[in-house]
C-alpha cells in the first residue's frame, strides 16, 4: 500500500496502541514499544568496582559498542553506571561519588598525552613515549648510580637506592601495586610509600 | 577490619570515634542501621563535630581533637575500676595474666628506658619477666632504628590469679587509675555525664550475650599519638571479650578503593608484602634475618603461626621475585632487598628531597602539595628535586608546582613529567576493601589517545633501566638483571599472570597453591603475598566469584569474591568461643568445635585443634594470645596507650607532667614552625572530609563540584559572634605555617568546649577537598586545609598531625 505523510500522521494520532496489521500493514504497537526503549538494554553489562572508597561498592558498567552488540560503525560508549544489586555489600545503592561515576569515568579533562616540563620552562612541551621513558629511565640510573649504598658507615651491607623514591598506590589495582613493589624493592628503594601512611 | 562491612549487622553497640560514617561510608554505614533495625543496637558517635553521623547516633558527645588517648584510657580505667570487662574471655584469650619485667616503670609520662638527647626509648624493660634461662633483657645484637621485636630466650612468667602487682592486668589498673572521669573531662572537653553515659552503654558489651563494634577512621590516626589511640580502642575491645566475635572488632574505614591491598603489596617502607619485614641494618644472611624479625612463642600454648613459618613466606617471596636466580647458595638473592638507615615515610621522603638527597619521586594517583603537612613545605620539596613523575589520569596541583600561585618557574629547575594513566574503568583487577574483601572488576572501556595502564609504564622503564645496566654496568645491577619478568608480554604484563603471581604456586609441577600451609622454606614454591595464597587457584579466580548466598545468616557471604586470608570474614575467630570450644553467644558464632572439627566462619585456628589442647586463639602472636601490654618494640612511645597533648594544644597535659608525646621525631627546621602555646593561634582546628567529594579528583566531576562547590570553615556560633563574623563571610584561617581564605559557616554544631580548670576552647573544622587543576580552580589562590597542618607525625609511624593542630581566623 501507499500512504502520503497526512494520512500517516492522522493514523498514528487517531489509533494509538490499537491499531494492528491493517492500517500501515505492520504492528505500530510494537515500534512504539522499541522507541520506548532503555538505553542500557542493548549494552553489554560489565561488573566493576567503585574507584573511590573502601567499602568496595560494585558496579554495573553498561557499554554499548563493544563486546556482543560491537559493530563496524561504532565504538565502546559507557552509557551508564549503577550500583550492583547483587553485591551482598552495597546491595545496588551507590553515595553521591559513586552514582555520578560516569564523569569521572568519561571527562573531558582528562591528560590524554604524555607531557614534559623542562628545567625552568613555564610551559608543558608534548612529549612521546619513548623519549619520555628513553629520558626518565637514564634519570632514574643515574640517581641509582649517583646515591647507592652497598654497605653502611658500620660496614653493615644495605644495598639500597637513596636516589629516588615512589609514592601513590591506593587508587590502583592490587596486581598495579604489586609489581611496583616488586620492581622499586628490586631498584633498591627504601623510600615506598602510598596513602596508608597520611 | 577485624571483621568486615556486613558483619556490622551482628553488633549491639557501636562506639564511632574520628570517623563520620554517615558522611564518608554511607554505603558500607548502612549495615549499622540493620542492627538497630534488627536487634536494637545502640549508637555512640564521638567527635569534635556533629555531623551526619552524629544525628543518626543514639548519644554524642564532642571531643577535642587530639584527645582520645585521654578518652580511652577513661574507658579501660571505667571497665576495670566497675569490673565490666569479660572476665573468662580476658583470662583466656589476652595477656592480663603475664607478668612483667621487673626493670619495667612508668612515672610521670615516661616508661622505664627514655633517652632525652635522642628522643628515643630503650624498649628492654618492656618485656615480660622469664621463667628459667630468661629474666630481663638480652637484645640481639642486631642494631639500627629498623631493630624488629626482641627477641629474648625463656617462657613469659604468668600469674592465673591476676593478683601479681606486676602481671599486665594489675599493671593496667594502676596506670589507668589517673583517667577519671573528671579528668578526663578536664581534658576532652566532654560532660563528667556523658563520658559516664557513654562508658556504660560500651561497658555493657563485657558479656557473653553481647558484642560492640568499635568503628574509626583517619580521626584517630592523624595525629601524633595516632598508633596509641588505635591500641586504646584494641586494650578496650580485648577487655571487653569483643575482639574475634561477630558483631565485635576494631574496624578501620579506610579511605580509598584499593588503599589496603596496597598496604597488603607493601607500598610502605618497613614492609614487604603480606607485612613481612623489610631487613633490618646487622641482618647480613637470611638466617640473621629469620632471627631478627620472626616472633618467637613465649608461650608453650602459642601456635606463633607467623613466626614459626616465616621463612617460608620470605623464600616463596624471593623466589616470586628472583625466580630461578634465587637459590639455596644466595640465599635466595635475600642480600638483593635494600635495608633501610631509618624511616624512609612520605614525610621522611620529601625531607629527603627538601635536603636535596632525593633526586627523583612519583606521584602515582597521589599529590603532595593536597596531603601535605605543610604544604608550604611541600612545595619547596618538590622544587628541590632534579625529576618528578606524576602518573595519573589527570592533573594535580602537584604535576603544576612549578607555575603554583606565586612561584616563579625560572626558579625550578625541576624536570617533570606527566603519564596519562587509565582510571578503574578501562582495566581489569582486584580491589581490597577496608573488610579484607579482594573483589576483582573488569576493564568496561579501552583507554583513548595515548592513555596507557600503569603496568606498561613500569613495563618500559624496568625493560630500559635493564638494557642499561646490561649495556653500561652501574651499581649493584644483580636485583634488577636478576629479576623475575617472564610474562607472556614483558613490555605489558598481564593482571591475570600477575595475580597468579601473588597467589603463589609449586615451583616443581606449576600448579597455583591454594593454602600458605603448602609454602616452603626450601626454593620449591614462590609466592608474591602470602596472605594472597588462595585467591588464585587451579579453580581459577576466586575473586571474580559472584555467589550471594549467605547459608548461616550471619552474613559471611563465603561464595561473594574472596577475603584475606583463606576467605576467612572474621579474624581471631578462635576468641569467638570459651575454652571448650563454644560460642560465647550461640545465636552469634563465629566458629565452634563439633567434636572433632572446628565450624562456622573458616577458622583463623587449626581446623582440626581440640579445645582439651588449649592452644592459643591468638595464633600470629608469639604469647598466643591478644595483646593488652605490647612488648618491645612494637611501639615507639610505650607499651601502654598514654595521653599526651598534641603538638600545638591549648593546655597543660593533665595526667602526667610530660606535655607531648616524648619520641616523636622532628625534622629539620619543623619544630620553629609549630606554635609552643596558644597565645597567638587560640583556636583548635580539624581537616575532615564530605561526602561529595573524594579528596581532590572530585572537582573534575561537574555533579559533585555543583553539589559541594567551594571550600568553607566551620565554625562556632560563640566565636562567630565575638569576631562579628556573619554565616558566607570570607574568613582566613593562619597557623604558624600559612593560611587558607575560604567561607564561614556558622553553626552549633561546633559546641564550645571547657577544657582544664573551666577554659573555654573553640574549634573549626575545614574540609580538605579544594585546590585542584581544574576550570574554575586554576589561576586562584589556594585554598589547601593542609597549608595549615605540621610537619611532624605519629611517634611509631609517622603518620601525620593533620588534626589538632591550633590556627586563628579573621574576617576578610
Amino acid at each position: 500500500m501507499t500512504i502520503n505523510r497526512r494520512d500517516f500522521f492522522k493514523l498514528s494520532a487517531a489509533s494509538g496502541a490499537a491499531v494492528g496489521l491493517g492500517a500501515f500493514g505492520f504492528d505500530l504497537q510494537v515500534a512504539h514499544a522499541q522507541a520506548q526503549g532503555l538505553k542500557i538494554e542493548r549494552a553489554t553489562e560489565v561488573r566493576s568496582v567503585c574507584p573511590y572508597c573502601a567499602v568496595g561498592c560494585s558496579m554495573i558498567a553498561y557499554v554499548t559498542g563493544h563486546g556482543e552488540t560491537e559493530s563496524f560503525n561504532t565504538s565502546p560508549t559507557l552509557v551508564h553506571i549503577e550500583g550492583d544489586p547483587d553485591s551482598p555489600i552495597n546491595g545496588g545503592s551507590l553515595c553521591p561519588k559513586g552514582a555520578s561515576a560516569m564523569q569521572l569515568a568519561v571527562n573531558s579533562e582528562r591528560a590524554t598525552h604524555p607531557m614534559y616540563r623542562a628545567p625552568g620552562s613555564d610551559e608543558w612541551q608534548r612529549i612521546g613515549w619513548d623519549d619520555a621513558l628513553d629520558r626518565l629511565a637514564r634519570l632514574m640510573k643515574d640517581a641509582r648510580d649517583e646515591r647507592f649504598v652497598e654497605t653502611d658507615a658500620d660496614g653493615n651491607t644495605v644495598n639500597r637506592n637513596d636516589g629516588f623514591a615512589w609514592t601513590g598506590g591506593a587508587t590502583i589495582t592490587n596486581e598495579e601495586g604489586y609489581l611496583t613493589t616488586k620492581l622499586f624493592r628490586a631498584f633498591g628503594c627504601g623510600g615506598l610509600e602510598q596513602q596508608a601512611r597520611v | 577490619m577485624t571483621n568486615h562491612w556486613v558483619d556490622w549487622k551482628n553488633s549491639d553497640v557501636f562506639l564511632v570515634i574520628g570517623a563520620n560514617p554517615a558522611e564518608n561510608h554511607p554505603c558500607g554505614w548502612k549495615w549499622a542501621h540493620v542492627a538497630r533495625d534488627t536487634r536494637n543496637a545502640k549508637i555512640i558517635h564521638v567527635d569534635p563535630r556533629f555531623t551526619r553521623t552524629s544525628a543518626v547516633a543514639d548519644v554524642w558527645s564532642p571531643i577535642r581533637a587530639g584527645t582520645d588517648t585521654a578518652f580511652f584510657g577513661g574507658l579501660i580505667n571505667h571497665v576495670l575500676s566497675n569490673g565490666l570487662y569479660h572476665d573468662e574471655y580476658v583470662r583466656l584469650h589476652t595477656n592480663a595474666s603475664f607478668v612483667v619485667s621487673d626493670d619495667y616503670e612508668f612515672n610521670d609520662g615516661l616508661f622505664s628506658g627514655y633517652d632525652e638527647e635522642l628522643r628515643e626509648y630503650d624498649p628492654a624493660s618492656w618485656d615480660y619477666a622469664r621463667e628459667a634461662g630468661g629474666g630481663g633483657s638480652d637484645p640481639t645484637g642486631v642494631g639500627g632504628e629498623t631493630v624488629p621485636p626482641l627477641k629474648v630466650a625463656g617462657t613469659a612468667r604468668r600469674d592465673d590469679t591476676l593478683q601479681d602487682p606486676n602481671c599486665v592486668f594489675q599493671l593496667m589498673k594502676a596506670h589507668y587509675a589517673r583517667y577519671t572521669p573528671e579528668v578526663v573531662a578536664q581534658i576532652t572537653g566532654m560532660t563528667e555525664e556523658k563520658f559516664l553515659e557513654i562508658a556504660d552503654l560500651i561497658g555493657s558489651t563485657g558479656t557473653a550475650d553481647r558484642v560492640g563494634n568499635v568503628v574509626y577512621a583517619v580521626g584517630i590516626t592523624h595525629h601524633t599519638m595516632g598508633t596509641q589511640m588505635i591500641r586504646g580502642a584494641a586494650v578496650l575491645q580485648l577487655l571487653l571479650g569483643n575482639v574475634g566475635r561477630p558483631g565485635g572488632g576494631v574496624n578501620a574505614e579506610r579511605g580509598h578503593a584499593n588503599i589496603q591491598g596496597n598496604t597488603d603489596n607493601a607500598q610502605a617502607w618497613a614492609n614487604l608484602p603480606g607485612y613481612l619485614a623489610i631487613p633490618p641494618l646487622g641482618a647480613e644472611t637470611l638466617d640473621d634475618y629469620i632471627d631478627a624479625v620472626a616472633l618467637e612463642a613465649v608461650d608453650p600454648k602459642a601456635v606463633n603461626y607467623f613466626g614459626a613459618n616465616y621463612r617460608s613466606f620470605m623464600v616463596s617471596l624471593l623466589k616470586a621475585w628472583f625466580g630461578d636466580t634465587a637459590t639455596p647458595g644466595n640465599d635466595f638473592g635475600y642480600a638483593w632487598i635494600p635495608k633501610p638507615d631509618k624511616d624512609w615515610s612520605w614525610m621522611t621522603i620529601h625531607d629527603e628531597a627538601l635536603q636535596g638527597r632525593l633526586h627523583g619521586l612519583f606521584n602515582s594517583g597521589m599529590t603532595t602539595v593536597n596531603i601535605g603537612p605543610d604544604s608550604n613545605r611541600m612545595y619547596d620539596s618538590l622544587a628541590a628535586l632534579r625529576w618528578f613523575v606524576v602518573m595519573d589520569p589527570l592533573q594535580t596541583a602537584s604535576s603544576e608546582f612549578w607555575r603554583a600561585p606565586g612561584v616563579d618557574p625560572s626558579e625550578v629547575q625541576t624536570e617533570v613529567f606527566f603519564f596519562p594513566t587509565t582510571h578503574w574503568i578501562e582495566k581489569s583487577g582486584s580491589f581490597t576493601n577496608s573488610g579484607r574483601w579482594v573483589q576483582w572488576k573488569h576493564a568496561a572501556l579501552p583507554p583513548h589517545d595515548e592513555i596507557v595502564n600503569d603496568n606498561w609504564i613500569l613495563a618500559q622503564l624496568f625493560l630500559r633501566i635493564r638494557d642499561l645496566y646490561e649495556q653500561e654496568g652501574g651499581a649493584f645491577p644483580e636485583p634488577i638483571l636478576n629479576l623475575s619478568w617472564n610474562y607472556t608480554d614483558p613490555e605489558d604484563p598481564d593482571l591475570d599472570e600477575i595475580a597468579k603471581e601473588i597467589n603463589g604456586s609449586n615451583l616443581a609441577d606449576g600448579t597455583q597453591l591454594a593454602t600458605f600451609a603448602d609454602l616452603a622454606d626450601d626454593g620449591s614454591t614462590a609466592a608474591g603475598n602470602w596472605i594472597y595464597t588462595g585467591s588464585y587457584t587451579e579453580e581459577g579466580n576466586l575473586m571474580d566469584r559472584r555467589g550471594t548466598a549467605d547459608p548461616t545468616g550471619m552474613g559471611y557471604f563465603h561464595d561473594w569474591t574472596w577475603s584475606w586470608p583463606l576467605n576467612r570474614r572474621v579474624l581471631y575467630n578462635r576468641a569467638s568461643a570459651d575454652a571448650d570450644g563454644n560460642a560465647w553467644d550461640p545465636e552469634r558464632p563465629g566458629i565452634t568445635w563439633n567434636g572433632s572439627l572446628w565450624v562456622g566462619d573458616v577458622p583463623d585456628f587449626a581446623p582440626d585443634s581440640p579445645p582439651s589442647d588449649a592452644m592459643g586463639a591468638f595464633i600470629m602472636t608469639g604469647e598466643g594470645v591478644g595483646r593488652l601490654f605490647a612488648p618491645g618494640v612494637l611501639l615507639k612511645d610505650g607499651p601502654l596507650p598514654e595521653h599526651y597533648e598534641p603538638t600545638e594544644s591549648p593546655i597543660e597535659n593533665l595526667v602526667s607532667g610530660t606535655r607531648r608525646d616524648p619520641a616523636t621525631y622532628l625534622y629539620e627546621g619543623a619544630e620553629a614552625t609549630f606554635a609552643s602555646d596558644d597565645t597567638e593561634f587560640p583556636y583548635v582546628a580539624t581537616t575532615y572530609r564530605v561526602t561529595e567529594h573524594e579528596h581532590f579528583v572530585t572537582q573534575y566531576v561537574p555533579y559533585l563540584v555543583e553539589a559541594m562547590p567551594d571550600m568553607f570553615v566551620e565554625l562556632p556560633v560563640e566565636l562567630a559572634n565575638d569576631k562579628g563574623i556573619a554565616n558566607g563571610d570570607e574568613v582566613t584561617v593562619r597557623s604558624k605555617r600559612g593560611e587558607v581564605t575560604a567561607l564561614a559557616i556558622v553553626t552549633k554544631r561546633m559546641r564550645p568546649l571547657k577544657v582544664g580548670n573551666g577554659k573555654v576552647v573553640y574549634q573549626l573544622g575545614i574540609p580538605v577537598h579544594w585546590h585542584a587543576i581544574a576550570g574554575a580552580e586554576k589561576g586562584k589562590p589556594q585554598k589547601m586545609a593542609n597549608l595549615l597542618s605540621p610537619y611532624i607525625g605519629d611517634a611509631t609511624v609517622r603518620t601525620p598531625e593533620f588534626k589538632g593542630f591550633l590556627v586563628n581566623l579573621e574576617k576578610v
